[in-house]
């Protein structure tokens, strides 16, 4: 029985009553309780099921090491499955139920499992399920994910926000413990600017709970002391409930706050991931015990020494009236000691080791606890699933038992392990200590830093493998020394006052008995919560998974949500000695982020939502937003309006109406978004022969001229019109998604190829808005605006001038990718908005439209103009689109020249441009619908000829028109093609790519 | 031993004690007629249909660590053929059929599971490319449709169709996608491998490759010598070194791919989904682990870590897509390294060192390509000369300007 | 997360202010090269497990292009240097030479 002593528990307030659920059941604890060490003050022996074989399991430990008190708290929107009860502060009204039984913890139908053990050994589903074949889809396959998983996914969203924060600091400290906070201290009166965070609500780690002596006060005391000063100490700063889980490269360092999680208020800040670069890192994250494998190790009352004694000092948790302890190290003592002091009974101490007069040993004597040297825990007997007595039997042996000693709990301790986690994530390695009998970090092999320094990070404490108090203190000054040399700081460092301890060293074996015999290793647990036994390491090692990352991956050792803290040395241990190789030679686990599970949201922080990704936005985009636009999202972070729907219509209505109106008297188009480009200076039209595949240098002032740029391998990347601006200075136009690549795509050039080249570029797109008005009214509806010289003569086709409209001053370009009369104003991005309103207000009398991108498609369609990311996807050439003018022979060399070359780019059977006319006038060819040729390929796969690259209703010609590439498609105007789509095929008629006003009178009035 | 319920049953009832090894660990011998450098899941793969195919099993694996322990080891087991250029669909689907029956063929549980694999479209260019690959599986005899949003609703109850900045337009589905568990691939090929009597040699790394008269003759390892009439390189993101040592260049570079994984839960997500314009896929493994990958890192790089900006980018991605998964935690984050070539295709090749084979450039999309890639390069080095299926993905196409571009099919941003 | 200093802005920025842009140092093919000289530009790379000579542009900064001295496995930085010229500069080969010895007969 597991009970709240009367007196006692640091962080407990016994005033403030708390009331909480655990299974729907009413409990009450105090503020300052876990969970955990709430429902063990309620008696609570049973905390869930495992996952496997769904044994009855309770509490192992007392911190983030836990590996089977898992539950689910809260309800709706705050439910979160798989939360160590360990690490969750007790709060008014928490609901929290255990994981994977049905139907109920105490009634579990999976407990068939556990009989059916032997039957479902590691990776027993790698030889079975195998036929028949759709049985594994249909049957065992679901069963499997079914019976899998602990908790469930939410069913609503999360409404808690997350935050970021960034820290540059001289020195992060890892840990609030006794070595931290020392290094700490000593570094801030030095005057660097100190930041320590620490994973649980409470400071002062070890040291608060098991005392000593320091300075001549009770070590905890000290430590409270020293607390104190750094809470108010100008130089740091301190962040408990605070992980550190990751170190990445470059001294990144990534740590997850705790905000409100002990205090949660629905839709308020819940977790702050903090981004740190320190100077320096002191990793002071202890150490952590390991368990005894044992048979039916894993029973409900059998816990860790220094969790039993956690629970006994931080929150006055009796385990039980009655507590055995089985240990091979001296740490388990103080767990002997404390319950004694608290008045409890410890009926026996069992020490694997050899009889020894340590200091340790002799206090407990004095108390008048029994040890008994060279025995361990065999196995543990039980009552109505809590622990009734325990059977001793000799460390060296098989397991005979000697006698059996009656208890409630049983208290064990297998060794410590020092957490060297970041220290590993940061590139340290790890060697086997042997005297300790644990991996520690190998100071000869520290973490690199990126300017090949060996000295931005240490281990202090128990983290470095020193244990007992003063090893701790004095590794806490010499890295404190070693500090101060990394941040050039100068100053005393002064060691406290502590008592050597004489320590006896651990054995260095977990197998209780070292002879365990195959039926009990059949039940002595490796990895609680993955259920991995000492046999199925035995079995990993007979199939030959002879690497130790094979025999994990084989038996899951190591991989659930505890990732191994309590398993990864003792399996490690296991398998070095069956297979007779010493643990010197064995390669440590290489630890990788996060040292304890992250919550997604709190990574994706406050990106979510309307804040996922900005959207650009052009200075007009109310007006669209207030006028009916169906948006698109294109590239470069922009959307555009796709069409303006009106009255209940439908898109496709919207577009052959908007579209339909521009050839027959005007519409109204943003393009603010493509890119306009400036480049100037003496060689810019040098360079821009380079960048095109035409000749611009030649480009008189004042005119415009349609470009094409192509990549080194030779293919199309982009294009658009250029502005002969004056002498020496251009203007680029780029396509949206193409703005900012083709700016950076320049400066490439210009910086890292022909850097002595003169010129300058700047990508202008945001700082000028740009309004098409075209149609055959375009430029009447402009003369109502006091404009002057648009005339044809004045302003022709492909030419530019700057104008006056009304009250702005902006600069006109006639251009036209709708092949209708077209002029594209541009003026100061923050003027759009107005000059859109005033060209619309005077288009009225014209029956203006604003059109979008997609009736801008179907009209350009309709003149046979490519578009960049339809008609290419980056393996067409300008030759392939029939474009050979505007590549130019005269060059010697311009980007992809050399490209296209190549045998491959120029044959004779590439896939050109051609129109498409459906035989039936009112059938669509799908986009990307295939041609078929005759006959299949070298793999049985049908041939085709081509493919459509963009397909229309065109509304002017009353028909659907598409455009593609064909094999040889030029030379066969008027071939029938049948293409194939997902509802039969079609047929259609190959014809020149202009369908609409093949003269281009439109285009030139 | 044959693995069946039946001796699972039987060897329970006697403590297991009469399963045998997977695969034997034997001492090299001095001399093979075929050494493929790289125990992954290809190299494994190719030693196995030299030997089921063409009855070549004087053959040795060379590892220089642990059998898979590679990208074999790290990826997120998705496996699906819906690409776009026919040469790759070829590959990729055969692949993808051997992988329905692997497990029967290798007398192991790869655990293949064809629940589907979805692609979302997420802006209208997506669509188009994504409608553009349906048209195309369809005369490559591939199931593929290019589905509603709707109908991705129906599949996936707990995606968010109309998220505020990418509302799912459509997606291409492909039924007889999914996942399948990655070590048991190798390991199952590792054991029908050492089951024909071919050798895999582990913690042997290759040092030198030798060469005479422009032919290959053997390779230094850390074990030795070893000499052989035929060399496969098949090594992934360390292909670049090899080729060193053979003295041709490569047009690959190594970067990291990351992924991570959710702690396990309860089956939620039934389909495999990949939002590739917001660079983030994720499946529910049988664990019940939430698999998640992304973009690669965008630079060369050989330390299998990788920067945690990707990660974050993913995680927003699919916190986007998924949000009911904003409250699940990650439990675990590594890293591989993938190598990339121009066009997103891989290199099944000769090389300009005769008898000298290689295989590489499969970037992030290798796990599926195991068995397909195992076939394809067991033909190659047998015949020593490609069979339709390799032919395509020769090295001399950069020289030629004959890509295979798969730059959108091949779905992970780079 | 990787973090250099830009040599225009003498500070050291995230990566996220980075694009990368890999391997430095190539040798354009022009009109005179042969398949194998515009192979090598456009495809054929290095791809050291070493150090690396590899581009990256303040994008999100001043916009320039340098060049970085990295080491593909452990991410040490050998030193950055701005993007015109055709080859690593003295200081930045001696620093790798004294911290990789060897591994200088890599360089350009």
């Amino acid at each position: 029985m597991s009970t709240r002593l009367v007196e006692g528990g640091r962080c407990i307030d016994r005033r403030q009553v708390v009331k909480f659920q655990f299974n729907g059941k009413q409990m009450s604890g105090f503020a300052g309780d876990s969970l955990a060490s709430a429902l063990l003050a309620n008696d609570q022996h049973l905390i869930g099921r495992s996952f496997k074989y769904h044994r009855p399991r309770g509490l192992v430990a007392s911190g983030p090491e836990e590996p089977n008190g898992l539950v689910t708290v809260g309800e709706g929107p705050s439910i979160e499955p798989n939360r160590q009860a360990t690490m969750i502060e007790l709060y008014e009204g928490l609901t929290a139920s255990s994981q994977n039984h049905f139907p109920s913890l105490e009634w579990d139908v999976g407990a068939v499992a556990d009989l059916a053990s032997r039957f479902l050994p590691a990776g027993f589903y790698y030889k079975s399920f195998m036929r028949p074949r759709r049985a594994w889809e249909f049957l065992f396959e679901p069963m499997i994910r079914r019976a899998a998983g602990l908790g469930r996914l939410p069913r609503h969203q999360d409404e808690s926000i997350y935050e970021h924060f960034y820290v540059h600091i001289d020195l992060l400290v890892v840990g609030g413990g006794v070595a931290g906070l020392t290094v700490a201290k000593a570094a801030a009166d030095a005057g660097a600017r100190v930041l320590i965070v620490e994973q649980m609500p409470h400071w002062g780690g070890r040291t608060s709970v098991d005392s000593g002596m320091i300075d001549g006060i009770d070590a905890a005391e000290w430590v409270n002391q020293l607390i104190d000063e750094l809470a108010s100490h100008q130089q740091v700063s301190m962040l408990n409930r605070t992980t550190a889980f990751g170190v990445y490269d470059h001294s990144y360092v990534l740590a997850l706050e705790r905000v409100e999680d002990h205090a949660p208020i629905s839709g308020a800040l819940r977790q702050r991931m903090w981004r740190m670069r320190p100077k320096c890192m002191v990793i002071a994250t202890g150490a952590i015990e390991r368990p005894l494998c044992f048979q039916d190790n894993d029973r409900p009352g059998v816990m860790l020494a220094s969790g039993i004694r956690d629970y006994l000092k931080n929150f006055a948790i009796s385990t039980g009236d009655r507590t055995v302890v089985a240990l091979n190290n001296d740490d388990g003592y103080k767990t002997a000691m404390a319950l004694a002091k608290a008045g409890l009974e410890v009926p026996v101490i069992l020490d694997s080791r050899r009889p020894n007069d340590g200091d340790l040993t002799q206090q407990v004597r004095d108390l008048g606890i029994k040890i008994e040297f060279g025995r361990t825990v065999s196995s543990v007997n039980q009552s109505k699933g809590r622990i009734r007595s325990v059977r001793i039997c000799s460390q060296v042996g098989e397991g005979a038992t000697l006698h059996e000693v009656d208890c409630e709990s049983l208290a064990v301790s297998g060794g410590w392990s020092p957490s060297a986690h970041l220290w590993s994530q940061g590139s340290g390695k790890l060697i086997w200590d042997e005297a300790l009998s644990a991996f520690r970090p190998d100071l000869k092999r520290p973490p690199l830093q990126d300017d090949g320094s060996h000295n931005w990070a240490f281990t202090a404490g128990a983290a470095s493998g020193c244990l007992p108090l003063d090893q701790t203190l004095d590794d806490a000054c010499d890295v404190a020394r070693a500090v101060f040399k990394r941040l050039a700081l100068s100053g005393k460092i002064v060691r406290p006052e502590v008592e050597r301890e004489k320590a006896e060293p651990p054995a260095s074996t977990c197998l209780s008995p070292s002879g365990i015999k195959k039926k009990a290793r059949a039940k002595a647990w490796v990895d609680f919560q993955n259920d991995v036994k000492v046999s199925d390491l035995d079995l990993a090692l007979q199939e030959g998974y002879m690497s130790s990352e094979h025999a994990k991956r084989y038996t899951t050792l190591g991989m659930a949500t505890d990732q191994g803290k309590l398993s990864n040395v003792n399996g490690l241990m296991i398998m070095a000695e069956s297979r007779g190789v010493e643990m010197s030679e064995v390669s440590p686990t290489t630890f990788r982020p996060p040292y304890t599970p992250v919550t997604l949201g709190a990574i994706a922080g406050d990106a979510r939502g309307s804040l996922f990704k900005p959207y650009r936005k052009t200075n007009i985009d109310e007006w669209h937003d207030k006028n009916g636009a169906y948006w698109e999202r294109v590239g470069a972070d922009w959307r555009r309006p796709f069409c303006y729907l009106k009255d209940g219509e439908k898109v496709r209505e919207a577009v052959d109406r908007e579209a339909l109106r521009v050839r027959q008297t005007v519409g109204i188009f943003d393009s603010s978004s493509l890119g306009k480009i400036w480049v100037s200076g003496p060689d810019a039209g040098r360079f821009l022969d380079m960048l095109y595949t035409g000749v611009m240098s030649t480009l008189p002032i004042g005119r415009c001229r349609y470009g094409l740029m192509c990549n080194e391998n030779g293919f199309l990347i982009d294009d658009g019109v250029v502005a002969r601006i004056d002498e020496t200075s251009f203007l680029c136009h780029t396509t949206t998604g193409g703005s900012d690549y083709i700016h950076g795509w320049m400066e490439d050039w210009l910086q890292c190829e022909w850097w002595n080249w003169k010129v300058y570029t700047a990508n202008l797109t945001e700082q000028f808005a740009q309004i098409v008005v075209a149609g055959p009214e375009a430029r009447k509806l402009l003369g109502k605006l006091n404009i002057s010289d648009i005339d044809a003569a004045s302003l022709p086709f492909m030419s530019w001038a700057d104008r006056q409209v009304g009250a702005f001053k902006t600069r006109i370009f006639r251009v036209s990718f709708s092949g209708e009369l077209s002029f594209e104003i541009a003026l100061p991005a923050d003027q759009g908005a107005e000059l859109w309103r005033q060209i619309y207000a005077a288009g009225q009398e014209f029956d203006i439209e604003p059109y979008g991108t997609e009736a801008l498609h179907v009209l350009r369609a309709e003149k046979g103009f490519v578009m960049i990311g339809e008609e290419t996807d980056g393996t067409v050439t300008p030759q392939d689109l029939g474009l050979d003018w505007a590549v130019s022979k005269k060059k010697n060399d311009f980007l992809g020249k050399r490209g296209q070359k190549r045998p491959c780019l120029t044959h004779s059977d590439r896939w050109k441009f051609v129109g498409l006319e459906t035989v039936e006038a009112r059938a669509k060819l799908p986009v990307g619908a295939l041609a078929l040729g005759v006959g299949l390929d070298s793999h049985g796969f049908s041939k085709s000829i081509g493919r459509v690259t963009s397909s229309y209703h065109s509304p002017i010609l009353n028909r659907t028109i598409a455009l593609g590439l064909v094999e040889n498609g030029p030379q066969r105007r008027g071939d029938i093609l049948q293409f194939s789509t997902e509802a039969g095929p079609v047929n259609a008629r190959i014809v020149s790519p202009v369908f609409y006003d093949p003269e281009g009178t439109q285009l030139n009035a | 031993m044959r693995y069946s319920i039946f001796n699972l049953c039987r060897e329970a009832l006697c403590g297991h004690t009469g399963w045998p090894k997977a695969w034997e660990s034997p001492t090299p011998k001095s001399r093979y007629e075929v050494i493929i450098i790289g125990g992954g899941g290809h190299g494994l793969a190719t030693a196995y249909y030299l030997g089921k195919n063409f009855g070549i099993r004087d053959v040795a694996i060379l590892e220089k660590g642990w059998l898979g322990g590679g990208n074999t080891g790290r990826n997120t087991t998705i496996i699906r053929s819906n690409y776009l250029e026919n040469d790759s669909v070829a590959i990729y689907e055969k692949s993808r059929d051997l992988y329905e029956t692997l497990s029967q063929d290798l007398n192991m549980n790869i655990m293949f599971s064809p629940r589907g694999v979805m692609m979302l479209a997420q802006t209208h260019h997506e669509a188009h490319a994504y409608m553009r690959i349906a048209n195309a599986n369809r005369l490559q005899n591939i199931e593929t449709e290019y589905i509603s949003p709707t109908q991705v609703f129906e599949k996936c109850p707990i995606i968010c169709i109309d998220g505020p900045r990418y509302p799912i337009l459509g997606a291409l589905w492909q039924p007889r996608g999914g996942t399948a568990r990655h070590d048991t691939v190798a390991w199952g090929y590792a054991r029908a491998c050492s089951k024909m009597g071919i050798h895999i040699i582990e913690n042997c790394e290759v040092t030198g490759i030798n060469r005479e008269g422009g032919r290959v003759t053997g390779v230094t390892t850390h074990r030795g010598s070893i000499s052989c009439d035929k060399l496969g390189i098949v090594v992934a993101g360390h292909s670049g070194q090899l080729a060193d040592m053979a003295g041709f260049r490569l047009p690959i570079e190594s970067v990291a791919l990351q992924a991570l994984v959710s702690e396990p839960i309860k089956p939620c997500l039934d389909v495999v989904v990949m939002a590739n314009t917001v660079h983030g896929y994720i499946s529910q493994s049988d664990k019940g682990e939430m698999v998640i990958g992304g973009g690669t890192d965008g630079v060369i790089n050989y330390s299998q870590r990788g920067s945690f900006t990707y990660i974050e980018e993913t995680v927003r991605a699919l916190v986007e897509t998924f949000p009911l998964i904003s409250r699940l935690k990650m439990l675990r984050q590594w890293g591989g390294i993938v190598d990339m070539t121009g066009d997103r295709s891989p290199i099944i090749s000769a090389t300009p060192v005769d008898k000298l084979f290689i295989n590489c450039g499969w970037g992030t999309g290798g796990f599926k390509a195991i068995p397909g890639s195992g076939w394809a390069m067991a033909e190659l080095m047998a015949n020593e000369a490609p069979g339709s299926l390799a032919e395509p993905f020769s090295l001399d196409r950069f020289r030629e300007g004959r890509f295979i571009d798969e730059r959108v099919a091949a779905g992970v941003a780079h | 997360m990787l973090r250099l200093k830009c040599p225009y802005c003498g500070q050291m920025v995230d990566e996220t202010e980075l694009t990368p842009g890999g391997e430095a140092h190539l040798k354009r093919a022009t009109q005179n090269s042969s398949d194998d000289e515009l192979l090598d530009y456009l495809f054929n790379r290095r791809n050291p497990k070493g150090v690396h000579f590899e581009r990256w542009r303040h994008t999100f900064g001043c916009g320039k292009w340098f060049v970085v001295a990295r080491c593909t496995v452990t991410h040490e930085v050998f030193g950055v240097y701005k993007a015109q010229t055709l080859k690593p500069p003295k200081s930045v080969v001696d620093a790798i030479a004294n911290r990789r010895g060897h591994e200088t007969q890599e360089s350009q």
